[in-house]
């Protein structure tokens, strides 16, 4: 349990309040190092994992305040719990402190039964926000989970120039209805995997799953350097992921699999969309409607990947397209030119 | 001004929590840092650092109230929220109050 045998850190530049504090966490049952100013204290957390900071103020080289400072501007360590334990005098101090992110600020010389209770209260909390940061990294991805930590949740959404993928699989309906429910489950289980896979691999975040069909963004919320060139990537890589897995289904006597893409770039507007208790992140704009109707016109085409200009205009030249003409889609004005990915 | 050098109480109350043999060590260690600080102390006055002046006081009055010192504690504390004075009697003060101390504290953990 976190209450019991937890990895503390000590960072207090005077060595009797250091091997006091040592002993009564120890007492406590908690394992613990010490480092003897800020700036250790600061390596020793980038190196392995604590639980909890036990932080003095009053340090040479780097003092308390600056490492609050410092925790705080590093994502990986601003949920650390920090219990600042200090014989500064003056309420001034004490709101410093937690205005700078400490959970708690005890005066010295430290009343053991008190600092318990506080140690046990910090890493009770620590683990419920573990828990609920493993929740949404499980139900979100997990760049939309660092940007909700970042920047917080908020319904609404902002402009960007990303790319859009829409992908699913061919006559699914007639698999379905050709096997059990039970195996249908499995393979689509191992096809998200795949699909997944090949999409963060390049950078992507796939924000909805609809039956056998998926929607995934490249560029949001999280900036990437070639959107249009990593979401065709991706998609190769899909395909070639579904012949791996044709190769296997042939062997055991199973039809093979099929999906169609499509891709499109350029303006959307993503954020959050639904109500304070239950939202999704998702992309709306001219840019997803045309990904999804590319994905749709695959099947009409006969091509597993299809993109739109701004896409193809975008790409390395070594990647092989080939323009199918103008097609007219439906909720635009004018015919679209369509290129197909030779895969 | 408190007149107690050592607070048997608050000492007490340290060797039940943290275990007698502990505090007998950290009393040891106690010894050994203090004259530094005490020097670090002077120094810091000779130099005109109050930086190091407050520090050096602020680090002396936290391991006195830690063993219950309560005098030498209150000295430290003057100093440490105090400028820095203009000669070295408060310092020649707390030097003495700080031998009483550790005669005391040493006399604690022999006893």
């Amino acid at each position: 349990m976190a209450e019991h045998g937890a990895r503390l850190l000590v960072a207090d530049d005077n060595k009797v309040n250091r091997l006091l504090l040592k002993r009564s966490l120890e007492l406590q049952g908690h394992k613990v190092d010490c480092a003897e100013n800020g700036r250790i204290a600061l390596q020793m957390l980038q190196n392995a994992s604590f639980d909890l900071l036990l932080l003095d103020i009053e340090m040479p080289e780097m003092d308390g305040f600056q490492v609050l400072e410092r925790l705080v501007a590093e994502p990986s360590l601003a949920d650390l719990p920090v219990l600042v334990l200090s014989s500064l005098e003056g309420v001034a101090h004490v709101v410093r402190c937690i205005e700078l992110g400490a959970d708690d600020y005890l005066p010295k010389p430290v009343n053991p039964v008190l600092l318990k209770a506080r140690i046990d209260s910090s890493l009770e909390k620590k683990r419920l926000r573990d828990q609920q940061k493993e929740l949404v990294r499980r139900f979100a991805t997990s760049e939309v989970a660092q940007d909700m930590q970042q920047s917080g949740f908020a319904l609404g959404g902002r402009r960007i120039e990303g790319t859009v993928m829409f992908s699913d699989i061919r006559d699914f309906t007639a698999l379905v209805e050709s096997q059990p429910p039970e195996e249908t489950i499995e393979l689509l289980n191992t096809y998200y995997t795949l699909m997944f896979d090949a999409i963060s691999g390049h950078g992507g975040v796939v924000n909805q799953m609809i039956g056998d069909g998926l929607m995934a963004i490249f560029g949001a919320p999280l900036p990437l350097a070639d959107p249009a060139g990593s979401a065709v990537r991706a998609a190769l890589d899909m395909i070639e992921m579904i012949e791996l897995l044709n190769a296997e289904r042939t062997a055991a006597a199973k039809p093979a699999l099929r999906i169609g893409i499509g891709v499109a770039s350029g303006e959307m507007v993503a954020g959050y969309t639904g109500t304070q208790q239950r939202a999704t992140y998702t992309c709306i704009g001219d840019t997803v409607n045309l990904a999804a109707r590319l994905e749709a016109h695959t099947k009409v085409a006969q091509r597993g990947i299809l993109i739109d200009s701004a896409t193809q205009v975008r790409l390395d030249p070594a990647v092989a397209v080939e323009l199918l003409g103008a097609v007219p889609f439906k909720g635009k004005a004018a015919p679209v030119d369509v290129y197909a990915v030779r895969v | 001004m408190p007149d107690t050098t050592i607070d048997v109480a608050t000492f007490d109350e340290l060797k039940a929590s943290a275990g007698d043999d502990f505090v007998t060590e950290l009393v040891g260690t106690f010894l050994e840092e203090a004259p530094q600080m005490l020097a670090e102390l002077r120094s810091a006055r000779e130099a005109g650092s109050a930086e190091r002046f407050r520090r050096a006081a602020h680090s002396l009055k936290s391991n006195a109230n830690t063993f219950g010192a309560l005098r030498f504690g209150a000295l430290a504390r003057d100093l440490e929220l105090g400028t820095i004075p203009a000669d070295s009697a408060p310092l020649d003060a707390l030097d003495a109050e700080y031998a009483r101390a550790a005669a005391a504290l040493k006399a604690l953990c022999d006893g």
